[in-house]
């Protein structure tokens, strides 16, 4: 008959409304500054720069080598590379990056500048509360609003960053005996008989040189494989 | 005590004017009943839009606005701040003339209405002998001003809009006044005071309303369909159609202008709700005899929040007709319906008292429904879409 539908129609309606009363599991609005769902593991927004210890400075990851510049789509990361250098994490002198912005108004959250970088530095964060009353300065963020510890990472990406940890544990014990092993050769050289005294001291000092770069590209090598 | 609470506002008004000369006293009065209407109606106004909120939300399993205050109880201060403060724009090709006067004409017309409803026992503005003719006249001019927005506006969403309007409003016009036709048969008067008198009866402590007859019944539902689509309501809502034609024919208005129409909107379906329970629920009357101790204008308002709590309902339940429905609809089975009551509100009237005349009533109703929805509202198949192309 003609209006079935409706009534039936005004039945589920008013089933709804008070239901909403009733039980809780049909609102699923979540109240959102008074009630929060943690992010799901994945959640992804802006990147930042990670550092080991606690001196943000001393322990930053990031050589200024400019790939995730290079690479970055929108064109949102610039750097200026360090004119001297500092040592780094695992102790090899290393340029730093003297400026690192990211302009979160313009950065697209794809995740490109993490896939890029041979060191581990930079990680993408879940903090999504960045509203500011600057537009302009209040969104482009310089390297000391980008630096967060590698606790914070553990915080919000537990598992990957518990994967990189090992990997970067892995390669500094390679990295620790190709150095060990460098440094035996080149003592074994020193001790030879005195007849050789005389070349001995500047293969020494090339020995001393030479050491980190290989294993540079060893750590290179790794994180590309 | 209970007169004195019935008549509470004849009191205090009576007592406001003693204060002035013998001849100011008459217009202080009109003057006051005008200020009461116009104050009354739009804070009932506020409160529907919250409801409506609250309830659409419920129905759709969310919150509702519960922000501003406790319970967003405060909202409708808040969304008439904003729409007090933000910019008044007129197109720059608008006729601006006609572009500021179609809102105010709207509510203007709107609050005129209530001039003749009768809100409680011996509050009645203007105690009119033609109250039900004046009533449709004036609701009548709404369509004006609606075709005024659009036309002024030379937008074609606006134009568009205030065609679909006054297309619909006049289709509904004729089933409006037919359903309320039967009522003037049955009372023999046009004065809404008369016909709610009429109702004010009782039998075993139940109420004479036009509603609990077969007529009457049937009056008042195609009544509310009808005053449904006079007010651009869901599922009616095709002139603001906002899925088709952004906001219809208020799409160029803003600011203030902008909650006039809507303020008009609302006032106009608490004015109809309001014209509907005086036709068949029997106005200011008590559900039951022994409820006659609660004010009677307490029962005006409660009948008025029934009906807008039933617009909400509605709306919140069926999706928007499409245009030809709408049309076939009004005239191929809410017209033709409400011809037959006509018939069966005489046959009632002629029949005597009896069992008779509600089962032959009923029988004739209910059949013609049933028959008018099986064959006027049959879904016509036409076949596969054709095309032809120009040469």
């Amino acid at each position: 008959m003609l209006g079935e539908g409706i009534l039936k129609g005004l039945g589920e309606t008013a089933r709804n409304f008070a239901g909403s009363f009733v039980s809780a599991e049909r609102l699923t609005t979540v109240q959102y500054p008074e009630e929060r769902i943690a992010p799901i593991e994945a959640t992804r927004d802006f990147p930042f720069l990670v550092y080991d210890g606690e001196d943000w400075q001393a322990g930053m990851r990031c050589v200024a080598c400019q790939i995730c510049e290079k690479e970055c789509p929108p064109k949102c990361i610039y750097i200026v590379k360090s004119t001297d250098k500092k040592p780094d994490a695992l102790g090899k002198p290393q340029i730093y990056p003297a400026r690192f912005d990211i302009d979160i108004s313009v950065c697209m959250s794809c995740q490109i500048c993490v896939e890029v970088c041979p060191f581990e530095a930079i990680k993408m964060d879940t903090e999504f509360e960045l509203s500011t009353t600057d537009r302009f300065g209040g969104l482009l963020y310089d390297k000391k609003e980008l630096s967060k510890s590698n606790e914070h990472y553990h915080k919000v990406h537990p598992t990957e960053a518990a994967e990189v940890d090992a990997r970067l544990a892995e390669e500094k014990v390679k990295a620790d005996a190709k150095a060990k092993a460098v440094a035996a050769a080149a003592a074994a050289k020193a001790a030879a008989p005195p007849a050789a005294a005389k070349p001995a001291t500047p293969a020494v000092e090339k020995a001393a040189v030479v050491a980190p770069i290989p294993a540079a590209k060893a750590v290179e090598e790794e994180t590309k494989g | 005590m209970i007169e004195k609470a019935d008549q509470i506002f004849i009191l205090l008004a009576h007592w406001l004017v003693s204060f002035l000369p013998a001849s100011l006293q008459h217009p202080a009065m009109v003057l006051l009943g005008v200020v009461a209407i116009i104050a009354t109606f739009p804070a009932i106004f506020a409160l529907t839009v919250l409801l409506e909120r609250k309830g659409l939300g419920r129905m759709q399993n969310r919150y509702g606005p519960n922000r501003v205050g406790p319970y967003g109880l405060f909202q409708p201060i808040a969304d008439g701040l904003k729409s007090l403060t933000k910019e008044d724009i007129v197109p720059f090709n608008a006729d601006a003339v006609v572009h500021f006067l179609a809102p105010v004409l709207l509510v203007v017309v709107v609050f005129m209405g209530y001039a003749v409803l009768p809100i409680g026992r011996n509050m009645t503005l203007v105690n009119m002998d033609a109250g039900l003719l004046f009533f449709f006249a004036i609701g009548a001019s709404s369509e004006l001003s609606v075709f005024m927005a659009g036309w002024s506006s030379r937008n074609k969403y606006s134009l568009l809009g205030a065609m679909r309007a006054v297309a619909q409003m006049i289709s509904y016009e004729v089933p409006l006044l037919m359903s309320s036709v039967a009522v003037v048969m049955m009372t023999g008067s046009l004065s809404l005071n008369k016909i709610v008198d009429a109702q004010n009866q009782y039998t075993y402590g139940l109420p004479h309303w036009y509603v609990f007859t077969p007529w009457g019944f049937a009056g008042f539902v195609l009544f509310a369909i009808a005053a449904t689509a006079e007010t651009n309501r869901s599922p009616f809502d095709l002139p603001e159609g906002e899925s088709e034609l952004v906001a219809g024919y208020f799409t160029e208005y803003s600011g203030f202008k902008f909650a006039l129409f809507f303020l008009g909107e609302y006032v106009g379906m608490m004015g109809i709700s309001g014209l509907g329970a005086t036709l068949f629920l029997g106005g200011y009357s008590a559900p039951l005899k022994m409820l006659e101790v609660v004010p009677s204008w307490i029962w005006f308002f409660a009948k008025i929040m029934l009906a807008m709590c039933a617009f909400i309902w509605v709306r919140g339940t069926l999706p928007r007709l499409r245009q030809d429905q709408l049309m076939n609809f009004a005239w191929k089975f809410v017209l033709p319906l409400t011809l037959l009551n006509l018939v069966v509100a005489g046959m009632w009237r002629f029949m005597g008292d009896g069992w008779l005349r509600w089962v032959v009533c009923s029988a004739v109703l209910l059949g013609a429904y049933v028959l008018m929805g099986r064959v006027g509202m049959r879904k016509e198949n036409f076949g596969p879409r054709s095309y032809r192309y120009a040469e």
